[in-house]
């Protein structure tokens, strides 16, 4: 006979096929031989739930456990864990020690009390308690797998909307019309002018001083600039004063500090000229 | 506003935006600083409106919802060919350990499981935010102490912890009981 195990089976209803038929359900009745079982050890959770179901299948007192055959059933299993799947057995072997130790300690005479509770506490009494409280937990997993569960059993309801809406500006026509008009407020200060620069002749500026100072004797230096003329012609008034003070033309002065400086013409050698 | 337009708010509300609302959350969003009970009386005539539709307005741990009835879930899984995965026995039972024992490290989940602790399975329950790390337990190694989150409870349709299922007593696991044999290999191929 050949018994091929389904090991990844999701959807399919099939458990395993013996001789090619498909097998869709365990016979309620089925006996599964320990060499069988070996397949099957990985649905166990652990050592407390192979224990549990011993213990169950051969309707065993949980009050009263019969070590003796409860131990060597388990080390069955155990064994065949041991040549199949390695990297389980650790925590299967502990058990295994547990349930020896209790069964040796079920031999051995009681040691005189100590302490009364302790001396009345069976040796088997943890393990009891353990494998009930694991039941407990495993029974509620299986209640709460029963619950009804967002996703399995039911979805939640929506109207249809937008998801991916992004919150987005508010614009209205009067936003757009002041864009404008700061638009057009912003182009009359940066429009482009070309900057042309003005020919100014410094002889040409000697000559209006020259001129200026013809008919007055004296003149007050700041009387000779124009200052609203810009920065450009009063450096070069500057330079051509300068120019002809240089060349004797003009005489400048100044009694005292910070006092008028007064400009005039040089006295010129008619003849010379 | 009449009771009949501030129900089809509640229901446009619901519906369009996406997540459980709280009544306080409501309540902010309607105009003329309505009472909560007003608000609450209202959710509960919407709640009777649906009474015999394939949607229902349920109230859970996250706020009011509306959802579809549990019964219409086969047509829902033929429109859409993907199958939900199964959560295997592992992950149900350390879940069922951090709902009912809560809060938990752990080493007590491997206690009472007897076995250690895949790092996948709490990932697993992390990932669907069932369950979140609130702190940790003040001995060596400071593990993290695990609780279930609202969305846990939401997801399973309930308000309250209180809601779970009750434990089975211990005295009456004392008794033999019938064991059927579930060894459920489909389960645990998801894990």
């Amino acid at each position: 006979m050949t018994v091929a195990v389904n090991v990844g089976i999701l959807d399919t209803e099939v458990l395993a096929r013996v001789n090619g038929a498909p097998l869709t359900a365990f016979p309620d009745d089925l006996y599964i031989p320990p060499e069988a079982l070996a397949v099957y050890l990985g649905a166990f959770e652990g050592p407390l739930d192979l224990l549990l179901y011993l213990i169950r299948k051969h309707h065993l007192d949980v009050l009263d456990i019969p070590m003796a055959r409860l131990t060597a059933q388990y080390m069955e299993y155990v064994n065949l864990m041991r040549k199949s799947q390695l990297e389980l057995a650790a925590e299967y072997l502990l058990m295994a020690a547990l349930l020896i130790e209790i069964k040796s300690r079920m031999l051995l005479p009681r040691p005189a009390a100590i302490d009364d509770d302790e001396a009345d506490l069976d040796p088997r009494a943890t393990l009891v308690r353990r494998l009930l409280e694991y039941e407990q937990m495993k029974l509620a997993a299986q209640q709460i797998d029963a619950l009804p569960r967002l996703g399995r059993d039911f979805l939640t309801a929506h109207s249809w909307r937008e998801q991916a809406v992004r919150l987005l500006p508010q614009v209205g026509s009067n936003d757009l019309r002041d864009a404008w008009l700061g638009l057009v407020a912003r182009a009359g200060t940066r429009r482009h002018h070309q900057v042309t620069q003005q020919v100014l002749s410094v002889r040409e500026a000697m000559g209006q001083i020259l001129n200026t100072l013809q008919g007055d004797l004296f003149m007050e230096f700041t009387c000779l600039f124009e200052a609203e003329l810009g920065v450009s012609h009063v450096v070069v008034k500057f330079l051509a004063m300068l120019e002809l003070a240089r060349e004797h033309r003009v005489e400048i002065t100044q009694n005292m500090a910070f006092a008028p400086i007064y400009v005039r013409l040089a006295w010129v050698d008619v003849s010379v000229s | 506003m009449n009771i009949s337009e501030l129900k089809n708010i509640l229901e446009v509300m619901l519906f369009a935006h996406g997540e459980p609302l709280t009544i306080s959350e409501m309540r902010a969003a309607l105009t003329g600083d309505l009472s909560a009970e007003l608000i609450y009386r209202a959710l509960n005539e919407l709640r009777a409106d649906w009474e015999n539709k394939g949607l229902a307005l349920v109230v859970v741990a996250d706020g009011w919802r509306f959802q579809t009835r549990a019964e219409y879930q086969t047509y829902l899984q033929r429109l859409s060919p993907e199958r939900p995965p199964k959560y295997s026995r592992a992950v149900m039972e350390t879940l069922a350990v951090i709902a009912y024992k809560q809060p938990v490290t752990r080493g007590d989940i491997e206690e009472i499981r007897g076995v250690t602790v895949n790092t996948q399975i709490i990932k697993t329950l992390e990932q669907r935010e069932w369950i979140k790390t609130v702190g940790h337990r003040e001995v060596p190694g400071r593990p993290a102490l695990y609780v279930t989150t609202p969305q846990f409870l939401s997801d399973l349709n309930l308000r309250a912890l209180a809601e779970l299922p009750p434990l089975a007593e211990l005295g009456q696991l004392v008794a033999p009981n019938p064991y059927t044999l579930d060894l459920e290999l489909s389960s645990d191929a998801a894990e």
